[in-house]
């Protein structure tokens, strides 16, 4: 068995972490031991659970899935680079006043995930919406609230122009 | 949870990594494509590779071309990149369709075509759509190029035609001629799981009746197939909810279920019925 380590550069919401990992570290374990970021949860380590979501060169990904070796150089958003800083992003003060939180383990997936939505496609249509949302599990809350806080935050982002 | 330690291999060039594949195939190397199927089994340490070709830095897999009558689908091309706006006509609409059926949205984004079908899941939703439309797969090593038809391509349960050292460079779609029409059924037990039944047929429409029917179906039997012998009873007939209930209750004997779930046999009936009211706009 080889332990070779690999010299990469992992590019976390803007900042360069030059670090030092073995092949079968995953992009989830490096953000979260090698670039000290632990706002990306880990569940299932198998694809199944959405916790893990970042966003890799914008599009969602489950960092679970996906060696860190494969992320060099390449552009990582995480929950750590939604606010800016104490000014939470329209997405994280929705999921707040609609309760779309409890534990808050499944969060920062849905929130990675919603971002992505919001960005990509602001105006989708609710069956889409709830399709893309069954892609992460959340054992608190039912769901309902974490689809009302997306549309909310989308309303909140056109009255501000933002999207 | 964690994978075991491997050999990470980054190349750059096709004959690069067929080189690179042709010296660890002999120590369980394998290739990395989308990563989506092959990561969670390393997590298990149901697969431990001692090699890994990660295929993602050849810039020529991501081929995704209609030319000469067939897509032209390059190992490095993602399920999200199959469908509009990228691929158009009847196809594009067809395999739009399918893609939602998919897993879910951050699986898409790096799961590929040409990786589905060298996994060969029963349940793959390409795999269907490769078997149902008669793909052609170009399978390379450094040893030279062959060509072989979905339906000797699919061998069994994750079982393929694809030697150790062997690539699928590219799947090859045949494209739907203008005004064909398609319908995908699927049942699931949640949005984004493994299939427990599918089938997709086309046809078109000539004076009220069908013709160049095909009918496929996945999920059921240890690989996706056609169906032949229900496609001969649709052909030059009208399409009616009555021959569709006639064609899937005629397919169910011959089939050979994976398990002995009496119940797969009629989601087969039924996703073969409303696969084919789909296609003729008829309500399921
Ligand atoms: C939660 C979850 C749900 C899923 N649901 C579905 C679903 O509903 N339907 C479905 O079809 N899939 C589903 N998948 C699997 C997903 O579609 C995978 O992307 C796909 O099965 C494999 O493609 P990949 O590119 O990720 O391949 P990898 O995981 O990279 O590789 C899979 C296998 O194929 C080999 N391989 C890959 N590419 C090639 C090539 N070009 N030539 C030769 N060998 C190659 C690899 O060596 C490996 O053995 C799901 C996955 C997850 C995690
Ligand atoms: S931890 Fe990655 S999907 Fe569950
Ligand atoms: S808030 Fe607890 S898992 Fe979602």
């Amino acid at each position: 068995m080889t332990h070779e380590l690999h010299d990469i550069t992992l590019v976390v919401n803007g900042r360069s972490h030059p670090i030092r990992v073995e092949a079968r570290r995953t992009l989830a374990d490096a953000i979260r031991e090698e670039c000290g970021l632990t706002g990306t949860h880990l569940g299932c380590e198998h694809g199944v659970c959405g916790a893990c979501t970042v966003l890799l060169d914008d599009q969602p990904v489950r960092a679970c899935l996906m060696f860190a070796v494969q992320a060099d150089g390449r552009a990582i958003r995480t929950v750590e680079g939604l606010a800016h800083g104490d000014t939470l992003s329209p997405l994280q003060k929705a999921f707040i006043e609609q309760h779309a939180l409890q534990c808050g383990y499944c969060t920062p997936g849905f929130l990675m995930l919603g971002t992505a939505i919001l960005e990509q496609n602001p105006d989708i249509g609710d069956e889409e919406l709830i399709e893309i949302l069954s892609s992460n599990l959340c054992r608190c809350t039912g769901y309902a609230n974490i689809l009302r806080a997306v549309r909310a935050a989308a309303a909140a982002m056109r009255e501000e122009g933002v999207a | 949870m964690k994978p075991a330690a491997f050999r990470y291999h980054a190349p750059r060039t096709e004959e690069e990594a067929l080189a690179i594949l042709a010296a660890v195939a002999p120590e369980d190397g394998r290739i990395l494509a989308g990563g989506q199927s092959l990561m969670p089994t390393m997590a298990f340490r149901m697969a431990r590779p001692a090699h890994l070709v990660d295929i993602n830095g050849v810039a020529a897999f991501g081929l995704l071309a209609a030319e000469g009558g067939v897509l032209r689908i390059g190992p490095c091309v993602r399920h999200a990149m199959l469908g509009a706006p990228l691929v158009g006509g009847p196809l594009g609409a067809l395999l739009g369709t399918v893609r939602r059926h998919i897993a879910h949205l951050p699986i898409r984004t790096r799961g590929t075509f040409c990786g589905s079908l060298a996994h060969a899941d029963p349940a793959s939703e390409w795999c269907l759509v490769s078997a149902t439309l008669g793909a052609e797969m170009v399978l390379r090593s450094v040893g030279g190029t062959r060509r072989v038809a979905a339906a000797e391509f699919f061998q069994g349960i994750m079982t393929t035609a694809l030697a150790a050292d062997e690539m699928l460079v590219e799947a090859r779609l045949p494209l739907l001629a203008e005004g064909t029409r398609s319908g995908f059924y699927e049942f699931s037990r949640r949005p984004g799981d493994f299939a427990q039944a599918m089938a997709i047929a086309t046809f078109t429409l000539d004076g009220g009746v069908m013709s160049a029917p095909r009918l496929g179906l996945g999920g059921v039997e240890d690989r996706p197939c056609r169906l032949p012998a229900a496609e001969a009873m649709l052909d030059g007939q009208p399409p009616s909810a009555a021959l569709f209930a006639a064609v899937a209750a005629a397919a169910l004997p011959g089939l050979v279920p994976m398990t002995d779930d009496p119940h797969r046999l009629r989601l087969a009936e039924t996703a073969i019925i409303r696969a084919l009211s789909r296609a003729a706009g008829l309500p399921e």
